[in-house]
Order: structure tokens, then C-alpha cells, then sequence
């Protein structure tokens, strides 16, 4: 009789808590050694760059290899004043979490440059659809910090009308799309709305960002058969942060393959990049970006970085994860890394960093002051709790006005 | 006045909308060249192109949010599910993200889709083809849930429905696609020309999202039905012999209490009828709703005619089924009642 040899495999874990970090599973590429591929060059050729990773700064913080993008100092400025701004903001309303002054927060440290470079690789009225960890994009797109505070806050001013959790934002007329507390969602939206540009002859095309978790929805793979089935011009984006609150992106199923290499079964570019490496990632959306335009269709980028704070305010990561992990992340800090190539290029210095985030920090205790002027959990003005029954319809029901009118005599009003 | 069964009225009104409003897309599986599995979009792609009835991969989950992508980018989709029973793949997509996009972004951003899907059993099609999931849907905020019983309601309720800035779940009820059907399978089946709600008009004409119709005006007891069961019920109570008043609810949501509390309250006695499972059926908040509303007029406990609690079974379809017997004893039960 054969031997019965099958046997359930668990993924092997991550460092845990008292062990080493270890990041032997990651494989990278020497910066500026991936080649980069015509636009419209056949899905063969392009296929090997979703097992490499598209760099351009090397350690010494130069540009190099066919991916630099060129940009000018200037834009590579503007570009880490984004991710500044991000970052700083990020910690300012994690503070104010932690004084009960927000219910909830959620960082994006060390994914910054995923979202800055990817919004300024795109054009204003390309259509976004984020995930959660995306604010980058409002910052790049130029949402004002009060309104974000705002919608924080749950206020008077909130786009939601208190009706999201802290950092669901949307915003109609920067084109971006609402986040969704439902992981991986936004995924196929944003191939419909692409499908739909292209019906209407638009030369607009939509990006959505999913983390490496969220790729075992079934969502992802809708989001890629209608992509390839349609040609749609979109990109999808895998921000691969490494962990899903505790568990390691192997078992999001990164074990044996990485989340580009999902692309070119479907028929799809995929194309794993350096996420903490600015210029790579602005490199590759734009790459992508044109062959949306172009007509070329989809293309699936993975970018690789790591989720450097806590899932969340209501995660503890010290529980799951050695504390020194993210000093030993073998792709450094996507600000920090900029900033050296800055220098390099003569055009940064510590005194200027220095100032800028002074600067930023005085802009975000101004935004603060403001936005709690339209109403804290503790004082100024608050929502009127009516609004509560508005936009369940277009037009609101009988019953549901019915129902408001209780609660108002409930209230006294 | 041109005669039309369910499916040909289904199509008309697809037909005018894709003519008259170049946003109008159709999409689903077969739904393109082959015209679906039920004929309901046959020569609307070679009519209007492929690129505006639009065959789609077998993935419900995708095509509701392709669709709600599309109606965010202002098109109006009008997706179809092959068959109720495959939506739930879909259901995230409809309930987390169709229903409350309005809502959650204070009114920036909606999409406003249709999604068609057949219904109800009697077909010989087991558990995953004969369905009625109506209360599902009817549960969740922000959804439209529409159910004709008839052709000309059929167009004039999927042209509102298309023309809604809401969303809207749009329930076919496969087995009076071709006919009337009365609960009693015996009988050979009886087209639709031989129903007054034939007649249906070719061009453009709505029936509204929000108004029941009284389908046989009567004294004794009110029976509440939709979809199959309202010629269901009409043969029930032509058995039971009863002044009955048929009240066909056509929107589930938002639903027409006036009429059917009015009703109730003239009657004193009510029965509900659908052909889905009882439990936390929509026949739970029709009774709620008229014990509020009516119960100082009631004279007899309100009955509830549905489908068993179990699933809907392939071989004892017809046991399983609430045919007019069993909504005639329903009325019997009231009527000794008081």
C-alpha cells in the first residue's frame, strides 16, 4: 500500500514576539536592473518583472536604471512634502485618538509613497478608488486637512455627515471614490467605472488600491477577469504591507507567489515594485497609466512595502510582531529615501527638512483649530441627528419620515 | 394595443430605455447575443451593440459591481441575475455597497442600478432555481424591491425602475413569464392573451415604485399578495366563495401601506400570501404592519399563506407550493373566525 504523504501545510510563521525579525522570504532586485518594457509589448516579455522588483534608488539614494522617471527636483519636492504631510498628519490625529478627541484612526506610515507618487503619476480627473490606508491621495490631490479632520471628527463640516468611521472619506470633486469599511470592494467598481469611461470614449482612467490581504476576496478576482475580459483602463494596485492585522502575507497566499504574478494568468501585466522607493513606484504608474490611455489595457502592480505603525488605533502589533521588525524592513523609509536622493542631487538638506516639518506641523495644529470649530465630541456645534434619516433614498420614504419624526419628539424638537 | 407576455414585456421596456437613453446598459450572463436563458433581452444586442448589452463573465459578485462602478461613472445599468438563487455571490456588492452609497457619502456619490432577476418556483428547478428571496432584500436600507404580477405592470414598473435614481431589486416571477398561472398545474397553461394585462402599449409609459394596486375590489376579507400569488389568490378565493379584495402589492419597498391598511380596516380580516419560506418572511412585516395599523378594525387573527420553512424542494414541488387550497382554507379560517 502507497504511503499516505498528504498533509495540511501551515504557511510557517512570521518572527513573532522575542525572535528575531526576519525577512529572508523577501526577494528584490539590484536598483535600475529590471528592464522596462515598451508599453505595448507583449504579455511574455513583461512577465518576468512580477517575480523581479522595479527599483530605481539605489542604497547611495541615485536614480538610476531605465525606470528613472527624470523628474525634476521641483516635483520631487513637491512629492515629499506630500509624504511629510502624510506622515505628520498621521501621527497629529493618532495623538488626538489617543485623547479621546476621535474614536478611531488608522495610519499609512511607511506606505506613503504609494499613494503620493501614485496620485502625482496620474492626471486630476482619473478616478481613485483607495482603500483605507490611501490618505496620500487626498493629501497629493490637495483635500484641505479640515476636511479631513472633519469627517474625523464627525462634525457639522464632515463630508459624511457622521455616518463613517473616521478616515472613510470621499470626495466627488477631487474624484476620488469612497472608502469602504468592506475589505477588496472597491476592487470592481473601479473596472466597472473604467468599463464605463471607455464606453463613453472618456480619456479618464480609474486606479484602485487593495492591501495584500484583501486579494483572497473574491472581489480581486472579479476585479481582474472583467479587467482582462474588458481591456478596461485601470490599474490595480496590491499594496503588499506585509501583514493583514497579524498574519503574514503568506497567508494571504504570498508564500509561493507574489500578488503581481496573479496578473499574467489573467492575461494581465503584473508588476512588482519597490513601494518605498518613490520614483519606482511614480515610474510604474505611469507606465501603467499609459498604456490604459493608450488602450492597451489593465495592468496589475504590486507594490512592496511595509505597514510600519499598528493595523489601527484598535491594534496592538506588539502582540504579534517583534517591536524592532520595522528597523530591520530591508527597503528603508520611503521619506527618508527621497530625502537622500534629494541631497544627492543637491537640492535638499537637513536644515530644509527641518523647516518643512516645522512648517507642516504649525499648518496641522492651524487645520486642527479650525476643524474643532465646527464641533468636538466635547464642545462646540454638533451635528443635528434628523440628518440621520436623509439619503437612505434619493427622496425619503414615508415610513422613514415617519420614524424621524418619532425620534424629533423623542428629542423634544 | 399589442399583446405581450412577461418576457416580451421585460424586453420592451429594455428595448424603449436603451432607445431613448444612450446611458441605458444591459449586462449579464447570455444576455447579449443569445438573448438570456428566458428570452428577456432577445435582438437588443444586435439592436443596440455589444458594447450596450453587454455579455459578462459567469460572476454575479463582478457584474453588480461592475454595474455599480458604471453608475458611479453615470451610466444606468441594468444588470441582470440569471436567476435569483445565483445573487448571493453579489450580495456584499448589493448590500454593503449599492444600497448605502448614497448614503454613506452624504448624497456625492450613488449609483443607480436596476438588478433583474427571476424568481419563484413551480418550474421543476430544486432548491437552486426556484427561490423567492424578495425578504432578504426587503430588509436592507437603501434598496428598491419591485414584483409585478402581470405584462403590463412588468414594463411599466422596470421603465420606473431604470428611471429611479435609487437603486432597485427587480423580481421576475419565472412562472407567469408565459402565462397567468393559478396555483392549479394540472391545468393546461393559459397565455397571456387571454388576461387583460396582456395589452401591453409598445412605446414608453411607467408604472409607480410606490402604489398597490387592487386587482378585485371585495368586503369580506383583504388577502395581500404579489408576483405568482396574486392569480393564485384570485383562484383561492374564487373556491372559497368569498367577497374577497386582492390587493397586488407591486413594490415591496417602499410599500403602499395606505391602500392596504385601508383595505384591511374596511375588511376586518386580512391573509397574507407569498410563495417564499414564513420565517422572517416580507409576510412578517405585512402582518406587523397591519396589527399596527388596523388592529382596533380586525375581527379575525391575521393568517399567513408562504412556502414551507424548508428548502424548495425538486421532487414535492407541488406540496410544497401554497396553491389556492391552502389559501382558501387560510380565508375559511378567517371567516369562521368572527
Amino acid at each position: 500500500m502507497a504511503a499516505h504523504e498528504s498533509r495540511l501545510h501551515i504557511p510557517p510563521s512570521p518572527a513573532r514576539p522575542g525572535e528575531p525579525p526576519d525577512f529572508s522570504y523577501l526577494k528584490t532586485s539590484p536598483a535600475g536592473s529590471v528592464p522596462r518594457p515598451e508599453i505595448t509589448a507583449p504579455l511574455v516579455t513583461i512577465e518576468p518583472l512580477a517575480s523581479e522588483m522595479v527599483r530605481v534608488l539605489d542604497d547611495a539614494g541615485t536614480a538610476i536604471g531605465p525606470w528613472n522617471p527624470h523628474l525634476d527636483p521641483e516635483d520631487l519636492q513637491v512629492g515629499l512634502r506630500h509624504m511629510v504631510l502624510t506622515r505628520r498628519f498621521d501621527d497629529r490625529m493618532l495623538r488626538i485618538q489617543r485623547q479621546g478627541r476621535i474614536t478611531f484612526y488608522l495610519k499609512s506610515s511607511g506606505e506613503e509613497a504609494v499613494s503620493v507618487a501614485g496620485a502625482m503619476a496620474l492626471r486630476p480627473d482619473d478616478m481613485l478608488f483607495p482603500s483605507y490606508r490611501n490618505q496620500g491621495l487626498y493629501i497629493a490631490r490637495g483635500r484641505s486637512l479640515v476636511d479631513l479632520m472633519c469627517q474625523c471628527l464627525s462634525n457639522t463640516r464632515d463630508m459624511c455627515k457622521g455616518r463613517q468611521m473616521p478616515v472613510l472619506y470621499h470626495w466627488g470633486s477631487g474624484n476620488i471614490f469612497s472608502i469602504s469599511g468592506n475589505l477588496a470592494t472597491q476592487f470592481p467598481q473601479a473596472v466597472g467605472w473604467a468599463m464605463a469611461a471607455a464606453l463613453k470614449g472618456e480619456d479618464r482612467l480609474a486606479s484602485s488600491w487593495i492591501g495584500e490581504g484583501a486579494t483572497a476576496e473574491a472581489d480581486f478576482h472579479h476585479a481582474l477577469t472583467f479587467a482582462a475580459v474588458y481591456q478596461a483602463p485601470v490599474i490595480l494596485n496590491v499594496v503588499n504591507n506585509q501583514w493583514a492585522i497579524s498574519t503574514s502575507q503568506k497567508i494571504a497566499g504570498g508564500e509561493l507567489s507574489t500578488f503581481a504574478a496573479r496578473g499574467p494568468g489573467y492575461g494581465i501585466p503584473g508588476i512588482r515594485v519597490d513601494g518605498n522607493d518613490f520614483l519606482a513606484v511614480y515610474a510604474v504608474m505611469q507606465w501603467a497609466a499609459e498604456r490604459a490611455r493608450r488602450g492597451n489595457g489593465p495592468t496589475l502592480i504590486e507594490h512592496v512595502t511595509y505597514r510600519a505603525s499598528a493595523h489601527s488605533t484598535s491594534d496592538d502589533p506588539s502582540r504579534y510582531r517583534p517591536q524592532e521588525e520595522g528597523r530591520a524592513w530591508p527597503l528603508g523609509d520611503p521619506i527618508a529615501r527621497l530625502e537622500r536622493h534629494l541631497e544627492v542631487l543637491g537640492a535638499w538638506s537637513a536644515d530644509r527638512q527641518d523647516r518643512l516639518e516645522k512648517e507642516l506641523d504649525a499648518h496641522i495644529v492651524e487645520c486642527w483649530r479650525e476643524a474643532a470649530t465646527y464641533g468636538t465630541p466635547s464642545e462646540g456645534p454638533s451635528l443635528d441627528p434628523m440628518t440621520l434619516f436623509e439619503d437612505v433614498f434619493k427622496e425619503m420614504p414615508k415610513s422613514l419620515a415617519r420614524q424621524r419624526d418619532e425620534l424629533k419628539a423623542l428629542l423634544g424638537g | 394595443m399589442p399583446q405581450m407576455n412577461l418576457v416580451q414585456a421585460v424586453n420592451s421596456a429594455l428595448d424603449v430605455m436603451l432607445g431613448r437613453d444612450p446611458s441605458v446598459v444591459v449586462m449579464g450572463e447570455d444576455v447579449g447575443y443569445f438573448g438570456g436563458v428566458f428570452r428577456c433581452t432577445e435582438g437588443l444586442q444586435r439592436k443596440y451593440g455589444e458594447h450596450r448589452v453587454i455579455d459578462t463573465p459567469i460572476a454575479e459578485g463582478g457584474i453588480v459591481a461592475a454595474a455599480i462602478g458604471m453608475g458611479v461613472n453615470g451610466l444606468r445599468p441594468v444588470a441582470e441575475i440569471q436567476f435569483a438563487d445565483y445573487v448571493y455571490p453579489a450580495f456584499d456588492q448589493i448590500v454593503s455597497e449599492l444600497a448605502r452609497l448614497r448614503y454613506r457619502t452624504a448624497g456625492e456619490f450613488s449609483a443607480a442600478v436596476t438588478v433583474r432577476m427571476p424568481c419563484g418556483g413551480g418550474i421543476r428547478g430544486g432548491q437552486t432555481h426556484s427561490q423567492s428571496p424578495e425578504g432578504i432584500f426587503t430588509h436592507v436600507c437603501g434598496i428598491k424591491v419591485v414584483m409585478p404580477s402581470n405584462p403590463y405592470d412588468a414594463k411599466g414598473l422596470l421603465v420606473s425602475s431604470i428611471e429611479d435614481d435609487d437603486p432597485v431589486i427587480f423580481f421576475e416571477p419565472k412562472r407567469i413569464y408565459n402565462g397567468p398561472f393559478d396555483g392549479d398545474w394540472h391545468k393546461p397553461a393559459v397565455p397571456w392573451s387571454t388576461h387583460s394585462k396582456g395589452d401591453v402599449p409598445a412605446g414608453h409609459y411607467t408604472v409607480p415604485l410606490c402604489r398597490a394596486e387592487i386587482v378585485r375590489t371585495g368586503a369580506d376579507v383583504t388577502i395581500l399578495a404579489y408576483g405568482t400569488m396574486v392569480h393564485v389568490a384570485e383562484a383561492a378565493v374564487r373556491l372559497a366563495g368569498v367577497d374577497a379584495e386582492i390587493i397586488d402589492l407591486r413594490t415591496l419597498v417602499p410599500l403602499d401601506t395606505d391602500t392596504m391598511c385601508s383595505s384591511v380596516c374596511k375588511t376586518g380580516r386580512c391573509v397574507i400570501v407569498h410563495e417564499a419560506t414564513r420565517f422572517s418572511g416580507f409576510g412578517a412585516e405585512l402582518s406587523a404592519t397591519v396589527q399596527e395599523e388596523c388592529f382596533w378594525h380586525l375581527l379575525a387573527p391575521i393568517q399567513r399563506v408562504t412556502g414551507w420553512d424548508t428548502p424548495y424542494p425538486h421532487a414535492f414541488e407541488w406540496e410544497y407550493f401554497p396553491g389556492p387550497a391552502r389559501i382558501a382554507a387560510a380565508i375559511k379560517t378567517v371567516m369562521e373566525a368572527s
